[in-house]
């Protein structure tokens, strides 16, 4: 067995741990956590602020960075050095969340079949369906990771009580623009396709628009999404806007 | 522009380069050519950039037609290959003329086979790339009739040969220790070593299944795991604890636990290992691979010094006679035009 002990180690977070031979995980939490999803943001921020010869690319996801880089032009040695110095530097899981994020609007329906599972999820969360919409929409979503579609955002946290578990029966399909929840968390559909979590409204929001050359994803993590209720008729209307009726701002 | 007509195409087919870059933590896995060393393979025989578009293909191959003079050349998994009904040389560069006909297929072992282009396919890059994401339906998908625009390309070399290596068969791949590796036993870990694994019916780009004999292999908690990224190669165990080889269209991240990650120089080894090709895995300790990897400058490098005329061989000559053996003497033929 020509593994190395130290392979099979698995520290207690923050741990950093190859990934294939060309990336390192550098992961802040072993569970879902605000904190840890901050710091893996704050993170990857930091390393690109370094622009380091040989990085070829950067990502975060729930709880860990990910460095990918040329080990002909940095060695995984080296990298591994420069990566616990960061960080060792300072308490990432105390970390602000990096600059350079988007607060998006979305505008959603709540009503009829765009949310044929609203009234299901308000009862297992404990409010009523208006209270349902108005705490969904209560505050900006920050976007913990991207996965499952391009640009598909795993949007939270909602409340504690909103810790809804999925559904045993996945629903078959649900179309492009959907909005669904679970774990106290929103994502709103990229693509169409089948989910164990419930949808509650629908928006018309392309998340994923290959042929935009300026911003052909929209959301990168970190990012902030603020759904704005709006009625089924208002929502066709704004179908036709550009971004159908959603905005963008800089955060600060 | 010139075009390249297909004629005929099997199912599976799609447009590779090196795919798309950088959108990693946006959900966006890069894509690009299953078998990344077949796309170097045809730049060195083509003297191109390795980001030149070619065509990848499945083991029902093609029928294609050119309307001006082109270089191709035949890469990856071997298909039979002939123009106008004579049988062309593989891993080789050739001329194909219009009126001619070029027939590929069926395969002879592998899965995952290229014809690339002089000066490489030119259909509109989409984010940075011509490569088709069959699971997002991103770029062209080619079919039967597809027309696809060719850079006019008329010079640099052809009939050229490139030594490749066998890797169409399965047989032992290395795997690195990766992020979950310590979440298995040690007994599970001697035994993923120790099985031999068969590549299932079910597969495409985003990646392929593995059967074995005995115990599924899982960790105690199997469904703890917070999603993490993920890389091509990676082997991820379902939830019933079956294997799968993750290929260029794989999901960004996920959650189920990874015993390993197949090392790059490997992977198209792994990737062209077809339904039931044998596969075996090794761990390989992370110094050594490290010191073992060449980058993919440094492989079409080599190739490119590896590249040297095509002899052709007397044995695939359909018409002997029609060549000229040594100056000014034609092969001797008997009266019915056949060789004596």
């Amino acid at each position: 067995m020509p593994l190395a002990a130290s392979s099979f180690e698995r520290p207690d977070p923050p741990r950093l741990t190859p990934l294939g031979l060309d990336g390192m995980l550098v992961t802040f939490g072993d569970a879902m956590d605000d904190a840890a999803n901050r710091a893996a943001l704050a993170f990857r921020a930091a390393i690109d602020a370094e622009n380091w010869q040989g990085v070829t690319e950067t990502a975060s996801s729930l709880c860990s960075a990910f460095v990918s880089f040329e080990p002909g032009q940095l060695s995984p040695s080296d990298l591994q050095a420069r990566l616990r110095e960061i960080l060792a530097d300072r308490d990432w899981l105390a970390e602000d969340l990096p600059a350079n994020r988007t607060l998006w609007t979305i505008p959603a329906s709540f009503e009829g079949d765009h949310a044929p599972q609203l009234a299901d999820a308000a009862e297992l969360a404990g409010v009523s369906v208006e209270q349902a919409v108005k705490q969904i929409c209560a505050e900006p979503l920050r976007a913990y990771a991207l996965g499952y579609a391009p640009g598909q955002a795993y949007l939270g946290a909602l409340p504690e009580h909103w810790d809804l578990a999925r559904q045993k029966d996945l629903t078959p399909t649900v179309k492009e623009g959907a909005v669904v929840t679970a774990v106290r968390q929103v994502i709103v559909f990229a693509t169409s396709g089948p989910t164990g979590w419930r949808q509650i409204g629908m928006s018309r929001f392309k998340a994923f628009r290959p042929d935009d050359p300026d911003r052909p994803i929209a959301l990168a993590p970190g990012d902030e999404v603020q759904l704005r209720p709006v009625s089924r008729d208002e929502l066709d209307r704004l179908a036709a806007e550009p971004l159908a009726g959603a905005t963008a701002e800089d955060i600060r | 522009m010139t075009t390249l007509t297909i004629k005929k195409i099997g199912p599976g087919a799609s447009i590779q380069d090196l795919g798309r870059r950088g959108l990693l933590a946006q959900g966006l896995s890069r894509g690009g050519a299953a078998d990344r060393l077949a796309l170097l393979e045809g730049a060195a025989l083509l003297d191109q950039s390795p980001d030149c578009a070619a065509l990848e293909m499945t083991a029902m191959g093609g029928t294609f037609n050119v309307d001006a003079p082109s270089r191709i050349a035949l890469t990856g998994a071997p298909l039979r290959a002939q123009i106008d009904g004579e049988s062309v040389t593989w891993h080789a560069s050739h001329r194909l003329k219009p009126g001619q006909t070029l027939t590929l297929g069926p395969g002879k072992g592998g899965v995952w086979s290229y014809l690339h282009l002089g000066g490489g396919i030119q259909t509109d890059p989409i984010m940075g790339s011509r490569a088709t994401h069959l699971s997002l339906k991103l770029g062209l998908i080619p079919e039967t009739g597809t027309e696809l625009p060719l850079k006019d390309d008329q010079s640099g070399p052809v009939e050229r040969v490139v030594d490749v290596a066998d890797r169409f068969k399965g047989g032992q791949v290395r795997v690195l220790a990766s992020t979950h590796t310590a979440l298995f036993s040690q007994d599970d870990i001697d035994r993923f070593e120790t099985t031999t694994f068969t590549r299932d019916q079910r597969g495409n780009r985003q990646g392929v299944r593995l059967n074995h004999d005995g115990a599924p292999f899982a960790i105690a908690d199997q469904l703890g795991i917070v999603s993490e990224v993920i890389v091509p190669g990676d082997i991820q165990m379902t939830g019933e604890g079956t294997p799968y080889i993750l290929l260029p269209e794989c999901q960004t991240t996920g959650g189920y636990p990874r015993i390993g990650s197949v090392l790059p120089d490997d992977l198209p080894k792994a990737a062209q290992a077809a339904a039931g090709a044998e596969l075996t895995f090794r761990f390989i300790d992370r110094d050594q691979a490290t010191d073992l990897h060449k980058s993919e400058d440094d492989l079409l490098k080599a190739l490119k010094k590896s590249v040297r005329p095509l002899v052709r061989d007397p044995r695939e000559m359909r018409d002997l006679g029609s060549y000229q053996l040594i100056s000014g003497v034609t092969a001797g033929t008997n009266e019915k035009g056949e060789l004596a």
